[in-house]
């Protein structure tokens, strides 16, 4: 048991079965390399080794006794700083929550809690998840474990990157237009956004509220599969989760994809980099290699998709961050009177793109104009909804690639319309509320990886889940690990 | 909307001048939207206590102080309480109604937005009676729909010059009704009455106390003026009123002034302006331009609201008799004066003490008699006693109904008088007890015995040579101060027919 933090969860948990390693071992290791190369990759904004060594002896006490909570009992876990941790720092990657200390947990801290997990601390963003690249971090710039020259995306970057970057087993990420899916595809691992309502958001620090979703990434499809298994399922505190039985996520695995239809999404080649292209095409023989059928899908209106998002994501972010004025908590800059002290503290507790969302989503909610902008984004997502279900009536899966490119350098994209262009494969299932998932499935010619996206009918994670882990085992992508030292 | 702020650019208005100008040359529009606090257990949207007065912040949790991460999960109660007013109203239940967020900056507004409803309310189209000079009126409803309450602030000092503020969020998500009347009142007495009938509603319906000083029950007035047949002239609204007499003084000074400007040939501005109810004058607060624009958008956070046929159907089934059908029925069924049954029916709690003392008096089919000296009783006696709109102060009244129909029952069956009766009306008051208990430890019990009264009746004779003297001479009203004098002497216990028919007796055989 050389390399620990190498391991799956569900490899650390057998481990723990056996023997071969106890949870304060494993938390040990990952809190030595948290030490010892965080400062190169930068995902963590806090590191909690207190509350890790202490979640790792209960579960240590629990496996002697020979009752561990579960497949997740023990396993190290990363949290995305929006993600509410009662004593512990929720920043959202912004100023303006620098100091903000929840004083409750969300209901997936809670859940996996419940789980046994232990949590090493809480990853970087961008400020309120706004943006691909995690460079919106009032904080840090978050390096890509394959090349720290490089983002890890976004806005995810920091669970993404830690995840990695073997400095945590698992993580958790928010996906809003494609902030799990798309860092997943550019660190390497496997990223899954649940259906919309299918985790609860309690407790998630909203940025786009009908668009957000909780879910994990990890090192195999199997671990996303038992973090989702963990963490799904309605909840009171949400009005938006849905009741709907969570079924075991890894039940259908043995199956494999012999006879599951699979959609080819056609999209446009333009601005596409040829490795991806490559990349998505070798992995769709690998499916009919393993008895899918396959068959052309087009969604007409997800052209639509990246415009509509652009109007419906700031409005509500617009809405959701108003609460952030200085009088409750969080930053205050001081002023002669209410409205100064309101202006200056937004004014210095936001960061540009976070103002640029903001603007964009007052001006589109604004009277006499609400009608062209956000009633016509809301009409363009019942459409794209509508062709979600046009082509799930053909096929069980549909395929494409996660992002149009590998993941770019530190400062490449500062043009914001280059930036969400990263998103235009990603934001139509956020704005149906499909799942999707982003699996490994390749390699640049420069060495970074590529990933596969797979799109479900609505709750129906566990059929990406199946065909992600058939492609995943079929091919060798994920013994490939980045090098840090 | 429960938040809009008085003092704001505030500037004053001039008062209305000594000439009262001819306001009867125009037809006054006035439409009311009245916004009530539903008498919940908890908050509308998290689980907080809702009770009055408690100390600042202690009725908060993350959800209603708005805090990062928190979400809104709806109260069913406070929709029952919706869905029950605007039954009541005749109203049209929206099948499919949704939340949605009004945006405004204020720092008592925790999330700087405040859930409400806008394009799809709780309900639309429905319709309350009022009665001004004797007769009735059906005022439109146009929507009735539910939101959260705001906080409150304390500035240290007054607005003006205070140099901080504090802010209480207990108040801060609490349940709110608004409910928008037609354009349909014309008058600043039939604002009154609206509004005196819609309190009455709802404290029968048990979903607001009612209580305008504690901000329970709140008022909005729009009103405009016009000149009979012409268009709808610009309406103004006004702020900040808090109670029945101010809704009318309020709108009564707005009709002047606008009655005012108007012949002076001036147009009126659109605006909000606010009462104020020490100067009896309203002033400038905010002027259209200056109009929020207040973003609304559906509250992504809350799933649209399924009512569903049953739901409604239940809350249909359970409505309560609301006060003027109560009042009709006791006419009809007591032959009670409609003043009396008016007075009576001022609150749930008062005509259900009516009714059980009078079915306690009078069996199940009391008398005509029977309701009426219960009535009478009621309001002579009880209402000295008890607010007649205080639910709980009836409830909790020292003389519960059983003990009113005891008492009068005394009176009928002769073993008291009434004017002992009010004596012991007092005593049972005070100890609690009931009128049969006191009556026979204190021995009232009237003195009916022809003779033991007799004897009394002849001690009064001979000591009142001079009425007799009177008597004789033709003053019959000497009689009656011989009874009164038998009345004396028996500390009033004396049945006063008896002893008046005794003293009769003697004073014809004399």
């Amino acid at each position: 048991m050389a390399d620990l933090t190498r391991l799956t969860a569900h490899e650390l948990t057998e481990a723990y079965g056996s023997g071969a390693a106890t949870p304060s071992s494993v938390t040990e290791a990952y809190l030595g390399r948290i030490n010892a190369l965080d400062g190169k990759v930068r995902a963590y904004l806090t590191v909690t080794p207190d509350l890790a060594r202490q979640a790792a002896a209960a579960s240590d006490a629990r496996y002697r006794a020979g009752k561990p909570l579960g497949p997740l009992d023990g396993v190290p876990i990363s949290y995305k700083d929006v993600l509410s941790t009662r004593g512990v720092a929720t920043t959202c990657g912004s100023r303006i929550l620098a100091t903000w200390v929840p004083p409750f947990d969300a209901t997936v801290v809670t859940r996996l809690a419940a789980a046994g997990v232990v949590p090493l601390g809480k990853s970087n963003m961008d400020e309120f998840a706004m943006g691909s690249s995690t460079e919106h971090s009032a904080f840090q710039l978050t390096a890509n474990p394959w090349d720290l020259s490089r983002v890890p995306g976004g806005s995810s970057g920091g669970p993404a990157a830690a995840v990695a970057g073997d400095l945590a087993a698992i993580s958790l990420g928010t996906d809003t237009g494609g902030s799990i899916r798309q860092p997943g595809a550019f660190c390497g691992i496997v990223g899954l956004k649940p259906t919309y309502g299918r985790v609860s958001r309690y407790g998630l620090v909203a940025f786009a509220s009908s668009l957000d979703q909780i879910g994990p990434f990890a090192k195999d499809v199997r671990d996303a599969a038992l973090v989702l298994g963990a963490i799904a399922g309605v909840d009171p505190a949400d009005a938006t989760s849905v009741d709907v039985p969570v079924p075991d996520y890894t039940a259908g695995f043995a199956q494999g994809v012999k006879g599951l239809r699979v959609g080819i999404l056609e999209y446009d080649r333009a601005g596409m980099d040829p490795d991806v292209e490559r990349a998505v095409s070798d992995a769709i023989d690998v499916l009919k290699g393993l008895g899918a059928t396959t068959r052309a899908v087009t969604l007409p209106t997800a052209d639509y998709g990246l415009a509509a998002y652009y109007i419906i994501a700031p409005a509500e972010a617009s809405s959701n961050l108003a609460r952030y004025d200085g009088v409750k908590y969080g930053l205050r800059a001081p002023g002669k009177d209410l409205i100064e002290m309101e202006s200056r503290t937004r004014a210095a507790g936001f960061g540009a793109e976070v103002k640029r969302r903001i603007m964009l989503g007052t001006y589109a909610l604004s009277a006499g104009y609400y009608d062209a902008y956000y009633g016509k984004a809301q009409k363009v997502r019942t459409l794209i909804r509508r062709d979600f279900e046009a082509a799930f009536e053909n096929v069980d899966v549909i395929v494409g690639p996660t992002t149009p490119g590998v993941a770019f350098k530190h400062g490449e994209k500062e043009d914001p319309l280059a930036m969400y262009l990263n998103d235009i494969f990603t934001v139509p299932a956020n704005l149906s509320g499909n799942p999707g998932i982003s699996v490994p499935c390749g390699f640049s010619t420069t060495g970074l990886p590529i990933g596969l996206h797979l799109v479900g009918r609505a709750f129906d994670e566990a059929t990406i889940l199946r065909v992600a882990h058939a492609y995943e085992q079929a091919t060798t992508w994920r013994t490939r690990r980045p090098e840090l030292s | 909307m429960g938040a809009e702020r008085a003092g704001d650019r505030a500037e004053r208005g001039t008062r209305a001048g000594g000439r009262s100008p001819g306001a009867r040359e125009f037809e006054i529009i006035i439409g009311l939207e009245v916004h009530a606090e539903l008498t919940t257990r908890t908050k509308m949207f998290c689980g907080c206590p809702t009770t009055f007065g408690a100390s600042p912040n202690t009725q908060t949790c993350p959800v209603c102080l708005g805090m990062p991460g928190t979400l809104p999960v709806i109260n069913r109660r406070a929709i029952e309480y919706g869905v029950r007013t605007a039954l009541a109203f005749n109203c049209r239940i929206n099948t499919a109604c949704r939340f949605a967020r009004k945006h405004y900056y204020y720092p008592d507004m925790p999330k700087n937005f405040q859930i409400s409803q806008y394009e799809e309310p709780l309900a639309e189209d429905g319709w309350l009676e009022i009665d001004v000079d004797g007769a009735t009126r059906r005022i439109g409803i146009q929507r009735l729909h539910m939101e959260e309450d705001v906080g409150k602030l304390v500035h240290d000092g007054t607005l003006e010059t205070a140099q901080s503020s504090r802010v209480d969020f207990n108040r801060a998500g609490v349940p709110l009704m608004e409910t928008v009347s037609k354009p349909e009142l014309r008058s600043p007495e039939e604002a009154a009455a609206y509004l005196k009938a819609f309190r009455s509603v709802l404290v029968y319906l048990g979903v607001c106390d009612g209580n305008m000083e504690e901000g329970s029950l709140r008022c909005d007035a729009n009103i405009s003026l016009r000149r009979p047949g012409a268009e709808l002239g610009t309406k103004v609204e006004i702020k900040n009123l808090n109670s029945f007499r101010n809704v009318q003084r309020a709108l009564e000074f707005e009709v002047k002034r606008q009655a005012q400007a108007l012949e002076a040939g001036e147009t009126i501005v659109q605006e909000t302006r606010l009462f104020d109810a020490d100067k009896g004058y309203t002033r400038s607060m905010r002027s259209k331009e200056y109009a929020h624009d207040y973003r609304y958008f559906p509250e992504p956070d809350l799933v649209p609201l399924k009512l569903e046929g049953a739901f409604v159907d239940d809350i249909r089934r359970a409505l309560p008799e609301l006060a003027r059908q109560q009042q009709q029925r006791f006419v009809s069924q007591y032959g009670l004066p409609a003043y009396d049954a008016g007075v009576l029916t001022q609150s749930r709690a008062l005509a259900e003490y009516f009714e059980t003392a009078t079915k306690a008096l009078g069996g199940a089919s009391p008398s005509a008699a029977h309701a009426k000296s219960v009535a009478n009783w009621m309001m002579s006696e009880l209402l000295r006693v008890v607010a007649g709109d205080d639910d709980r102060a009836i409830a909790e009244s020292p003389i519960p109904p059983a003990h009113l129909a005891g008492l009068i029952a005394l009176i009928d069956d002769g073993t008291i008088s009434g004017k002992i009766a009010k004596d012991v009306f007092e005593k049972m008051r005070h100890s609690r007890e009931d009128a049969r208990t006191i009556v026979q430890r204190e021995g009232l019990t009237q003195v009916a015995d022809t003779g033991a009264l007799a004897a009394i009746v002849d001690q009064v004779i001979a000591a009142n040579p001079k009425a007799i003297a009177d008597f004789k001479a033709g003053k019959t009203a000497a009689a009656k101060s011989l009874v009164g004098q038998v009345m004396k002497a028996t500390q009033g216990k004396a049945n006063p027919a008896i002893a008046n028919k005794l003293i009769e007796e003697k004073l014809a055989r004399l």
